[in-house]
């Protein structure tokens, strides 16, 4: 019988040794799937590991792909921590970015600093609102958190394509579902780096993570407010008994997060796109759940899980336009290494024995 | 008792010893159990009791040693084996399914196949042989507490065993239950069966038992007749110190004094589908005075505590405190004006297990913190004044931490229950409400937990305190009252209630 006793103390040893151990697995077993599905073995790993470094303007986009992920993930920790399970992330993001459209779409005469400033306050009011659907409901009526944020995803992407399609649709866009180009003032520009120039799609939206980062772990972990959230999510007794409000907390985690949601969503459509359309978001909102678990709903941590996933992305991205592996495969990939850091973790906490007898 | 000097030996146990890692649980543990014997096994938590009664029923094999049964080597390997070399075991916790019938249950855990209705008719037979009244087709969750352990007690009898191993049997009984199920093991005992007897209550022990082996941290230290040893030498060579005594109030001292808080026709919904409506609960509690309200589980206790908590709210002038309506206001506000809890669950209620001693010093006094403070330090978490607060707890209260400012969870259940009454103490309550306080702590810990109690008493403060434990309630309590179905009985002066009519205000006859 496999026995799991957990470890008293943190084994210094494994915390270093069990990531290692967990991608060296996922790149054997990765070798071994290429190699069955006969693709050069080599020149695969090289594509999804190591094309993404390769060149400086590669790592820039690492960054731009993980900004989204970084700041919706950051917000998720507000409600994971709580143990309120928002998983509609990915709606509360597109309503931020098409609340903050409409707005600059319908005002572009604004001035350049405040019509941005603007944009992401309307962009996080946008997300909170459609999160703080889920918390009235939760709070009110006891209803599932999960179900109604899940389900208003779809009612998000269906009433972005409304939009799009109707009211804010561009009459020169040839009958494209496309709003107009956003006024010059709603733009976050790239980064035009001293003596190197712009770096790939490198934006000043990257920034804002910088900045929110330190400010959430401030916030978690030396505030009243995010001592609540952890002994809230800890033990909901707990939390009564020391005469925390549990329906305040549910509904503040649940806008925090639907707010910053909506803050990405405003970043991604203003640096990247610059005008509204059906898709705003390549799944963000869901990769942003696995973010938050694999960075410990730590912020710090989430900064780097946010990279590794980005860097993945993009490695399959690279590995389907060079070797036209499907992108499938590449998806195994990173099924792959969440499970083995996952199992990893495991070893970390767990003494892990085997024993013969009863 | 019987006289069973020339009585042969049914079990001997001889050198056992068990390890879990590094940890002995029991070290080379010898024992003598003669047949028709009731052999009382006493220690404290963590003494070694459970782990050698797992050895016995075959549920935890031995690292070393011997089991001998009527002089014969045996190993035992599993549950099964063990009842066929006749052990049978009750369990403190039951293992029956509440929505299946007596006989359902007793069917799917017999070794031999049966026909329902000829099952029913030996477990009646059974029942009426040792007085045991159980009807065999009702369901299980119909049942009171006592009237489950005769089920249990009923399954091992079937099987007609040699040796009847029961762990901690009388702490959900009421006292005329417990009398009953002594002359059921009296009775078993004269027709020849061994029973080994766990407890920690000591009356007890000394009531029904003839042998007594007292473990400590894994050995045993003592085996005697019972008749050769008083209670207070088998508390002291159970905890291996002496037990200091503690003295109440007098009568006089307290009966002229002020009311200090007031509870009128309070009523409050079931919190759970198994949980308990309060009906009309009404009581006062005057300064220096402790109110006991006993009760067997599961009658209200969990919902009386949380409404006087104020985590479950109702009507205002339901509790009156120094003319205060307070009935509905939550659970800081009540902290405010002087009340403090200590609820029955130490871990995840009074505590949250993962964090610091600290952290959880903080968890019930940030608000008397933030008086004191601005704005800036109430959002901010200050830590040196819960620090210095929980360094004083534990020191005052001799909370062993395994290293300073250790996890909640790290503590042994006693300590906890000292750090949580110790921090409920340092808050200077007018009214103390607590709840079971002290439940699975070992007699040391509970004794200094109750002369805590009696001292807060004695500085003029209001004590209300629920508990299961008869013992307790009489020990320290100067009114008692008794918690049925969520109806509370009339509170009565300690010196003019009786355990029997205790028993009766339980509901059970």
């Amino acid at each position: 019988m496999i026995e799991f006793t957990p470890r008293k103390i943190q084994s210094s040893f494994w915390t270093i040794l069990s990531p290692i151990i967990s991608i060296t697995m996922t790149i054997l077993i990765g070798s071994l799937i290429f190699k069955i599905l006969s693709y050069p073995v080599i020149e695969s790993l090289y594509q999804v590991f190591v094309s993404p470094f390769s060149r400086p303007d590669r790592i820039a986009d690492i960054f731009v792909k993980a900004c989204p992920l970084i700041i919706i993930g950051l917000g998720l920790i507000f409600c994971f921590k709580a143990n309120i399970w928002n998983i509609g992330a990915e709606g509360q993001f597109i309503l931020g970015a098409l609340c903050a459209g409409s707005f600059a779409l319908l005002f572009p005469e604004t001035k350049t600093y405040t019509l941005l400033f603007s944009m992401f306050l309307i962009g996080f009011v946008g997300g909170a609102i459609w999160a703080s659907i889920p918390a009235i409901l939760k709070v009110r009526l006891n209803v599932n958190e999960i179900l109604v944020s899940l389900m208003l995803v779809y009612v998000a992407m269906l009433f972005i394509d409304f939009v799009v399609r109707g009211p804010l649709r561009d009459p020169m866009s040839f009958g494209f579902p496309l709003s107009k180009v956003y006024p010059d003032g709603a733009i976050i520009s790239k980064v035009d780096f001293p003596f190197i120039g712009f770096l790939g799609q490198f934006h000043y939206g990257i920034f804002i993570t910088l900045i929110l980062c330190p400010l959430i772990w401030f916030f978690i972990n030396k505030t009243l407010p995010g001592f609540q959230i952890k002994i809230f999510g800890s033990s909901a007794r707990a939390s009564e008994f020391a005469g925390f409000n549990k329906n305040k907390i549910t509904i503040y985690v649940l806008l925090v997060s639907g707010g910053l949601s909506g803050v990405a969503g405003v970043i991604e459509v203003s640096a990247n796109m610059g005008r509204l359309q059906p898709e705003v978001s390549f799944g963000y909102g869901f990769t942003a759940i696995i973010v938050a678990f694999l960075g410990r709903l730590n912020p710090y941590g989430v900064v780097i899980a946010g990279i590794i996933i980005a860097t993945a992305k993009l490695g399959a991205d690279n590995a389907q336009m060079v070797l036209g592996i499907p992108k499938v495969v590449t998806g195994i990939f990173e099924g792959m290494l969440l499970f083995f850091l996952l199992a990893g973790e495991t070893i970390q906490k767990y003494k892990i024995s085997i024993r013969k007898d009863n | 008792m019987t006289n069973n000097l020339d009585a042969m030996t049914f079990i001997e146990v001889k050198n056992l010893s068990k390890t879990f890692d590094q940890f002995l649980a029991n070290d080379s543990i010898s024992l003598n159990i003669k047949k028709g014997e009731i052999h009382a096994l006493l220690g404290e938590n963590g003494a070694g009791k459970s782990t050698l009664v797992k050895c016995l029923y075959g549920v935890v094999k031995p690292t070393a040693g011997q089991i001998l049964i009527n002089d014969n080597h045996v190993i035992i390997n599993n549950p099964r084996e063990a009842r066929s070399y006749g052990i049978g075991m009750v369990f403190q916790h039951f293992s029956l399914f509440p929505a299946l019938t007596v006989s359902e249950n007793i069917l799917i855990s017999l070794d031999e196949k049966i026909t329902k209705k000829h099952l029913e008719d030996k477990i009646s037979i059974t029942a009426k042989q040792w007085g045991l009244s159980i009807e065999p087709t009702k369901k299980v969750l119909d049942l009171s507490v006592g009237e489950q352990q005769r089920v249990e007690i009923i399954r091992c009898l079937l099987q007609n065993p040699k040796l009847l191993i029961m762990d901690e049997p009388t702490s959900v009984l009421s006292p005329q239950e417990i009398n009953q199920l002594f002359k059921v093991l009296r009775k078993l005992a004269n027709s020849g069966c061994s029973i080994l007897y766990i407890s920690h209550k000591l009356n007890e022990i000394k009531q029904i038992a003839s042998k007594v082996t007292i473990l400590r941290s894994g050995k045993v230290i003592s085996s005697t007749d019972t008749s050769k040893i008083s209670t207070t030498s088998m508390a002291e060579k159970m905890i291996g110190k002496k037990v200091k005594k503690i003295t109440k109030i007098s009568k006089s001292s307290y009966l002229n004094l002020s009311t200090a808080i007031s509870i009128n026709n309070l009523n409050r919904k079931k919190l759970s589908q198994f949980g308990t409506e309060l009906k009309k609960i009404s009581f006062n509690v005057k300064y220096g005075e402790i109110l006991g309200i006993a009760g067997v589980a599961g009658n209200g206790q969990v919902e009386l505590m949380n409404a006087l908590s104020g985590e479950t709210l109702g009507d205002p002038d339901e509790i009156i405190f120094e003319n205060k309506k307070i009935g509905n206001t939550n659970i800081k506000f009540r902290r405010n004006l002087g009340l403090e809890f200590v609820p029955e669950e130490r871990n995840g209620h009074a505590t949250v297990p993962d964090i610091t001693l600290t952290e959880n010093t903080f968890l019930t006094f940030y608000n008397a913190y933030s008086k004191n403070n601005n704005f800036l330090d109430n959002i901010l978490l200050s830590s040196n004044m819960s620090s210095n607060d929980s360094i004083s707890i534990i020191k005052d209260n001799d909370v062993r931490c395994p290293y300073s400012n250790p996890l909640a969870d790290q503590l042994s259940g006693g300590n906890l229950q000292k750090f949580i009454v110790g921090r409920s103490l340092k808050a200077n309550p007018k009214v103390l409400i607590i709840s079971q306080p002290t439940w699975g702590v070992d007699i040391g810990a509970a004794s200094e937990i109750r002369s805590k109690l009696l001292l807060l008493a004695k500085a003029g403060k209001a004590i209300i305190l629920i508990s299961q434990d008869l013992d307790e309630i009489y020990e320290i309590s100067n009114k008692i009252c008794v918690i049925n179905n969520g109806s509370l009985s009339t509170p009565k002066i300690t010196s003019k209630i009786s355990a029997t009519d205790i028993g009766i205000l339980m509901g059970i006859n």
